[in-house]
């Protein structure tokens, strides 16, 4: 007999696990569509209706895909990178609230747990590029790692205003009490809004997406930390990239846009932490085709000179804000 | 509150079965080929002959870029007890905060100032 506890990961982490990776899916045929719509291309069409079973049909020819191994590589740690990318962008999911208090688990240690397996992902593709044997490889990596490492701190900082006006790390209380005050993105005029901004660019670095792809600028490094990786195991560091994309996407509008809850006091539920989410997504995929790429140095000097010190000052403002400024009521009214 | 625990280590064990179920199929299901040739294993270097070995030195800086990074790690984690309890410790806990970042702010403009995080 298996104990309900247990039952009950199963369930909602396989519903979430294949419901997110479905929507990988799709966000990939969105963002080839949207792409050429930009580009004045039609982007996929040939596989099913308007192209929309692409995606299946690129999962399938990668499968078949021979299994590559460079002579030079590090054969275990070049085996083991790929598949641990998607186990720990995968692994965040456990805390994102997808309902009124649906989560695989309510850990009380949930934003940190979040911002803990994103800096875990600095070390798969660190021993990509470092098991590859490959140049291209090797800089993407370093890169990769300086950048990783770097938007992190921003990142850190940006995810304790939630906390500090919430008094809470569990990412579900975070969104409650948005729905029994008000959206920290919208209020206080401000250090919600700013923080939202730095953390959603600290999440584009950390998904290496554009303006921030430097490990794997095309132009210059053929395919970064990707470069030796053939098959299943390639699309595995691309599915773990778009599901990073996502899942920053989802906790992004946990923190800042109120998660589950309803705007002008509609029913909460899942599909306003659907909507939102899909919305930041299309945002990002937006900016990836509009922007140019930072230079590296360019990319330093941004998250070390100005985001840093920034988010900074918006964790002191966010903690005089709650000290001083009297608690609103249910921005909906209600 | 360890129930929590499981499901959550239950979705851990189910995220490593998604990300290797993948590997599984493509197992089964990729082509091997008969003949290899030496040429098939030797490193991508687009087309040239790979020149010396890929493990070479690194730019030390990214060394320095690390370092700056622990200390705002090992700040932020001193940040988080802090947060959750703003409310209950009041005025005396900001201004104890305040002092902390400004001493911090202070290596930092050091770094800044010696160059120690510019790229060029």
């Amino acid at each position: 007999m298996i104990p309900p506890i247990v039952l009950h990961g199963l369930i909602y982490g396989g519903v979430a696990a294949i419901a997110l990776l479905t929507l990988t899916a799709w966000g990939i045929w969105f963002e080839r569509k949207f792409a050429g719509r930009m580009q004045s291309r039609l982007g996929p069409t040939m596989v099913g209706w308007a192209g929309l079973l692409q995606p299946l049909a690129d999962v399938l020819k990668l499968l078949q895909k021979e299994d590559l191994v460079p002579a030079q590589a590090d054969r275990t740690l070049y085996l083991l990178s790929p598949p641990l990318t998607v186990f720990f962008t995968l692994a965040t999911v456990a805390v994102i609230p997808f309902g009124v208090d649906v989560a695989v688990a309510n850990l009380p240690i949930g934003v940190p747990w979040i911002l803990a397996f994103s800096g875990l992902m600095v070390f798969p593709v660190w021993t990509a590029g470092w098991a590859s044997a490959n140049k291209y490889a090797l800089l993407g990596a370093m890169r990769a790692v300086a950048q990783g490492i770097s938007y992190e701190i921003p990142m850190l900082l940006t995810a304790l205003v939630p906390v500090i006006f919430a008094g809470s790390m569990n990412v579900n209380e975070i969104v409650r009490w948005q729905a029994e005050h008000h959206w920290i993105a919208l209020w206080p005029p401000g250090p919600g809004l700013f923080a939202f901004v730095i953390f959603f660019l600290s999440c584009l670095a950390e998904a290496n997406r554009i303006p921030f792809d430097i490990p794997e600028a095309e132009s210059e490094l053929v395919a970064g930390v990707t470069t030796e990786y053939s098959g299943m195991r390639f699309g595995l560091f691309y599915l773990a990239e778009y599901l990073h994309t996502l899942v920053a996407s989802a906790v992004a509008s946990a923190l800042f846009f109120g998660g589950w809850n309803g705007i002008f006091g509609l029913p909460d539920g899942i599909h306003w932490m659907l909507a939102k989410t899909l919305t930041l997504f299309f945002l990002i995929t937006w900016i990836r085709w509009s922007l140019l790429r930072f230079r590296a140095d360019q990319l330093m000097r941004i998250c070390w000179t100005y985001l840093v010190p920034a988010s900074l000052a918006l964790v002191m403002i966010s903690a005089l804000w709650v000290h001083y400024a009297p608690q609103l009521g249910p921005m909906w009214g209600g | 509150m360890s129930e929590v625990w499981t499901s959550t280590l239950v979705f851990l064990l189910l995220s490593a079965v998604v990300a290797a179920s993948l590997l599984w199929v493509s197992r089964a299901l990729r082509v091997r080929a008969k003949h290899s040739s030496e040429l098939k294993g030797a490193t991508y270097e687009c087309g040239e002959e790979p020149d010396g070995p890929a493990w070479v030195r690194f730019h030390p800086r990214y060394y320095v870029v690390a370092l700056v990074f622990v200390l705002f790690d090992v700040e932020a984690v001193f940040l988080f007890p802090w947060a959750l309890n703003i409310g209950r410790l009041g005025l005396f806990a900001i201004v104890e905060m305040a002092l902390f970042i400004a001493i911090l702010l202070f290596g930092w403009a050091y770094a800044i100032r010696k160059g120690a995080l510019e790229w060029q």
